[in-house]
């Protein structure tokens, strides 16, 4: 099964890569861009039985190393 | 007990390179050399009494910084010898793993100001009666080094309220004078923490570079004190 692990920094957590991007998008003259938040995704492909089954493996898998979840959310979409 | 003098260990992670750095510091203040120990190897040589994380960029930093690294064959090691009591000292990206790896609180998010920095830098002791400190007064002001671009410490405000209750803040950012906060801080880190203890006060992380202050050819010695209270422990 195809998923898409989403990692973003949790809201109030400084973001200054995100910050600088807002800065850029600002300075091409894109009129309207009230803020960015720089993000992660990850497309992960799973053999792990039912989709219940998947989607535990992948929470084990943000827990333990995509996400820091002290500052990060994860959220999973799938195909 | 230790033995004197105590034997270390310093972790090589693919991208570590301080480990020369902190090896000679080791070296200068124990009189012998450190084991090197590969991330692949699974123990730790016999009688290890401190383990070393050096500072670098393991993995290139992806996904986050130490993130990877925390998650080598060795950390099993390094968690069971400071779960025994043993000693653990992080230094930079070392810090950044120790806390990657969940043996010290908090996370280091990328510096405020968005730059690398890279100067020499003011510390206030904050603890000097830990084996890490015994070679340095309690408040004393020490010149070292700084190089990271993920120094920023962060952590919930029940984390930080209980570092603070608990003497757990080793070192804090400061001028030349002592006085922390403003442009003191150089990233951004919560209450000026510059490095913090596990709460058996046997494991620190610390992001400046005391190894790269052990020589006056190179603008100072602030840095021996910390290895030469490592040698007397």
């Amino acid at each position: 099964m195809k998923a898409r692990v989403t990692v973003t920094l949790k809201s109030g957590v400084l973001d200054p890569q995100g910050k600088a991007i807002e800065g850029a998008l600002r300075s091409l003259g894109l009129a309207g861009i009230a803020s960015v938040r720089q993000g992660k995704i990850f497309d992960i492909d799973v053999d792990a039985g039912d989709r219940e089954a998947v989607g535990r493996k992948l929470s084990e898998a943000c827990e333990k190393l995509l996400a820091n979840t002290i500052v990060e959310d994860y959220a999973v979409q799938y195909e | 007990m230790m033995k004197n003098p105590p034997r270390a260990a310093v972790i090589l992670f693919p991208g570590s390179n301080r480990e020369g750095d902190v090896a000679r510091a080791l070296r200068q203040a124990n009189g012998v050399a450190p084991d090197i120990v590969w991330h692949e190897d699974s123990a730790l040589p016999v009688g290890t009494d401190l383990v070393v994380l050096p500072g670098g960029f393991s993995y290139g930093d992806y996904l986050r910084c130490g993130a990877i690294a925390a998650r080598a064959r060795i950390m099993d090691a390094v968690r069971a010898h400071a779960a025994s009591g043993g000693l653990v000292l992080g230094i930079c990206n070392g810090f950044q793993i120790l806390c990657e790896a969940g043996l010290l609180p908090g996370v280091l998010m990328r510096n405020s100001g968005r730059r690398f920095v890279c100067k020499m830098q003011h510390l206030r002791v904050e603890n000097g009666a830990t084996p890490f400190t015994r070679g340095y007064a309690p408040g004393q002001v020490v010149k070292v080094a700084i190089a990271h671009g993920e120094g920023n410490y962060t952590v919930d405000g029940a984390g930080l309220a209980a570092l603070e209750a608990s003497g757990r803040v080793a070192f804090r950012y400061c001028d030349v004078e002592g006085n922390v906060g403003g442009k003191a801080n150089p990233n951004g880190s919560m209450n000026d923490i510059a490095g913090v203890y596990n709460e058996g006060f046997n494991v620190l992380g610390l992001m400046p570079h005391p190894e790269n202050l052990i020589d006056p050819l190179v603008g100072g010695v602030d840095g021996r004190g910390l290895f030469a209270g490592l040698a007397a422990a």
